[in-house]
């Protein structure tokens, strides 16, 4: 299956190629057009540049299934990043061309999406999604040395290769940022933690807390595991906390989790402020929970969609109009994701007629030169691993919404 | 005063043990195989409740009555389907092994029907509970109404097993199969009806589990149902009593060694003190001294 991927990505690359160039009469492709390019035709754009030029953008997501939300969050808000980009005149007069495919939470599927697009044409990728995914399908972006920013592909490994970038904080960052947040904005003097000793994701933050909560303004008070075979009954974990006086309980976990967690402190009768961070976006969802036991709790994501700023007002009212939905935190990150790109672009006067690989050096330079804002941060930089440098915002849930906690 | 809280909620998990164990110890001591579709079952119960309850907008009495009917009539299917045709096989593996299989099976359809989303279940007793000492100690309606279920439980089937006809009959198949065909005892039919009991329990423990745990997935059943058969194992595969007990015990070391040892180990403690227990006495607790094995 993969083998056959590869051999239809490496055919379908030469005609990308060919394709790509088809509409460039400037003097750089001419050398290289050859008869295959030639007959090809172009491909249909709403371009307006003077050359007909395009760059391709594609992004891959799960369309369906249980992460679903997620996505569709990505490719709604790319898809609305290229339409603004293009109404304003494209990317140095180049117009964007954008498409996406589904990957089903699945890192073989999301191979597959990658070179369905990569026959479509695609030169710059904006995904994947999800970790599993972005890891899998950075092994072929790598081969190919295709840049590729993943808006939300949070685990360390996601940007293990030089053309890798993201948008979001790595999951283990998140608990420096967790840390920071609640000491710069005295939320506690007691904190404690309750996390799942059995995933990478809550260990990696878990650890993190703590090594950066030495020094600052609150004490751990509580550290209690749980493992995944053992995520029912969390009525130890909580007395314990509350037996030591926490006043933030910090829950480095999946919001499945979280939400019995809530629902056993309440009958408890404990009520701390939760502290989650991006694993607690979706507790809103769970089916049939009673909404108001999450009322007061705060998480941290880049992204609150009732902020009063210009950029994300109009945002949150077109994707709204749009995909008749409120966008969260993984829209905000692609929407930015787009923006990025383009900035990178300009930052290199990059053109569409560049090979993927000319592209994707030209974009990694450039990447660790330009200071970015968007939606999710004012201030974004980053270096050369990858990572990105911002300043953390949480968020905290009134009335069954989240609501920016500045 | 913090301690009484830990031994109440361990208690109160114990109790939830205890009723799956029975279910499993009632199969395993008649029909001589472990269905280890249990867990299951329970799950299966809970997605009836959950949906019931969604359709009548929060009538859960109708979704527990429907649970238990619908679970007895899965129980029996299995049984009929996928267990009695292989009862006669060179191994018992092979009936060992089909359970596992009708345990995937059904928590694939969940998956397929319902999803791998979490859904949070409204709990079925809606009793805030008992309080005491002005507050500092509280027990939770699902806790008391969980270990009284549990009682009941077990005098009822103690009565079933030992005061009715179908109960001798259980005790004579499970004494010995063939004596039991030729004393006009139907061994199909009485194993049918362990499966119907030990499946009604299932909706039971399911009701309770959810209530307690108020989380509902396809796996929610694999975790207790695999804690369930070594309480089973602890107390005595076989001995319903004995299910009783392990499960109590089971469900206080847990909720104890997470408390005081470590949260992270409190599985590796149980499990090492059913190693330890089956060193000193191969049966469980109380494997030998209950004779009428059921």
């Amino acid at each position: 299956m993969k083998k056959l991927g590869k051999v239809i990505s490496a055919l379908m690359a030469s005609v990308l190629v060919a394709s790509a160039l088809v509409g460039c009469t400037d003097a750089a492709s001419t050398e290289t057009n050859d008869s295959q390019a030639q007959t090809q035709p172009a491909q249909e754009t709403e371009s307006s540049s003077d050359n007909g030029a395009t760059f391709k953008i594609g992004a891959i997501g799960p369309l369906t299934g249980g992460a679903a939300a997620y996505g569709n969050a990505v490719c709604n808000a790319a898809e609305l990043a290229v339409e603004d980009i293009n109404a304003a005149g494209g990317i140095n007069g180049y117009q964007v061309e954008y498409s996406k495919e589904d990957d089903e939470l699945n890192a073989e599927k999301s191979v597959n999406a990658y070179n369905t697009l990569k026959d479509w044409g695609m030169q710059i990728l904006v995904g994947s999604t999800t970790s599993a995914c972005s890891i899998a399908v950075s092994e072929y972006t790598k081969a190919d040395n295709m840049f590729q920013l993943t808006p939300s592909g949070s685990a360390v490994d996601c940007v293990k290769y030089d053309n890798v970038f993201r948008v979001c904080f790595s999951d283990p960052n998140q608990g420096i940022a967790s840390a920071q947040y609640i000491s710069d904005h005295n939320l506690a003097t007691k904190v404690g933690i309750i996390y799942d000793s059995s995933d990478v994701y809550s260990t990696g933050i878990y650890q993190k807390f703590v090594d950066e909560s030495a020094g600052k303004n609150y004490e751990i008070v509580s550290q209690e595991a749980f493992t995944a075979d053992n995520a029912t009954d969390f009525s130890v974990q909580l007395q314990k906390a509350k037996d030591a006086g926490a006043d933030l309980v910090f829950l480095p976990i999946y919001y499945q989790a979280a939400s019995l967690i809530l629902t056993q402190a309440n009958t408890m009768g404990y009520a701390p402020t939760f502290f989650g961070v991006d694993g607690m976006d979706g507790i809103l969802t769970v089916e049939n929970f009673d909404t108001k036991l999450a009322e007061g709790v705060m998480l941290l994501t880049p992204f609150a969609a009732d902020a009063t700023d210009d950029l994300t007002v109009n945002f949150v009212k077109k994707y709204e109009e749009k995909y008749g939905e409120t966008p969260n935190q993984f829209a905000a990150d692609a929407y930015d994701a787009v923006f990025i790109i383009k900035q990178a672009i300009e930052a290199k006067n990059a053109t569409p007629d560049m090979s993927i690989s000319d592209l994707g050096d030209a974009l990694k330079g450039a990447m660790t030169e330009i200071e970015a804002s968007g939606l999710t941060s004012s201030k974004m930089t980053w270096d050369a691993s990858g990572e990105p440098n911002k300043e953390p915002k949480a968020v905290v849930i009134k009335d069954g919404a989240y609501v920016s906690a500045e | 005063m913090s301690f009484l809280t830990y031994l109440i909620n361990g208690l109160s998990l114990g109790s939830i043990y205890a009723i799956i164990a029975l279910g499993y110890t009632m199969v395993y001591g008649i029909a001589k195989m472990l269905n280890f579709a249990h867990g299951d079952f329970i799950m299966v119960g809970c997605y009836i409740i959950f949906s019931v309850s969604a359709a009548l907008s929060g009538n859960s009495a109708v979704g527990i009555v429907l649970a238990v009917i619908l679970c007895t009539l899965l129980g029996i299917t299995t049984e009929f389907v996928a267990y009695r045709p292989l009862r006669g096989a060179a191994s018992p593996l092979a009936v060992l092994i089909t359970a596992i299989g009708v345990s995937y099976f059904l928590e694939n359809v969940a998956l397929l029907i319902f999803g791998a989303d979490i859904k949070s279940f409204t709990s079925v007793i809606k009793w805030e509970g008992l309080s005491f000492a002005g507050g500092q100690l509280r027990i939770q309606g699902v806790t008391v109404i969980t270990i009284a279920v549990s009682v009941v439980i077990l005098i009822a089937l103690q009565l079933f097993i030992n005061k009715t006809k179908q109960g001798q009959a259980m005790l004579a198949v499970a004494e010995d199969k063939g004596a039991a065909t030729l004393m006009g005892i139907n061994v199909n039919k009485t194993i049918m009806l362990t499966f119907a009991i030990g499946s009604s329990l299932a909706a039971v423990a399911g009701a309770l589990l959810c209530s307690a745990y108020p989380s509902l997935s396809p796996y929610t059943g694999a975790m207790p149902g695999i804690k369930a058969f070594v309480a089973a194992v602890l107390g005595g595969i076989g001995s319903i009593p004995g299910a009783m007990i392990g499960g109590l015990v089971l469900g206080i070391v847990e909720i104890l060694s997470k408390t005081y040892i470590s949260s992270q180990l409190s599985d590796a403690i149980v499990f090492g003190i059913l190693v330890v227990v089956l060193l000193v006495k191969p049966t469980g607790i109380l494997g030998k001294v209950i004779q009428e094995k059921v």
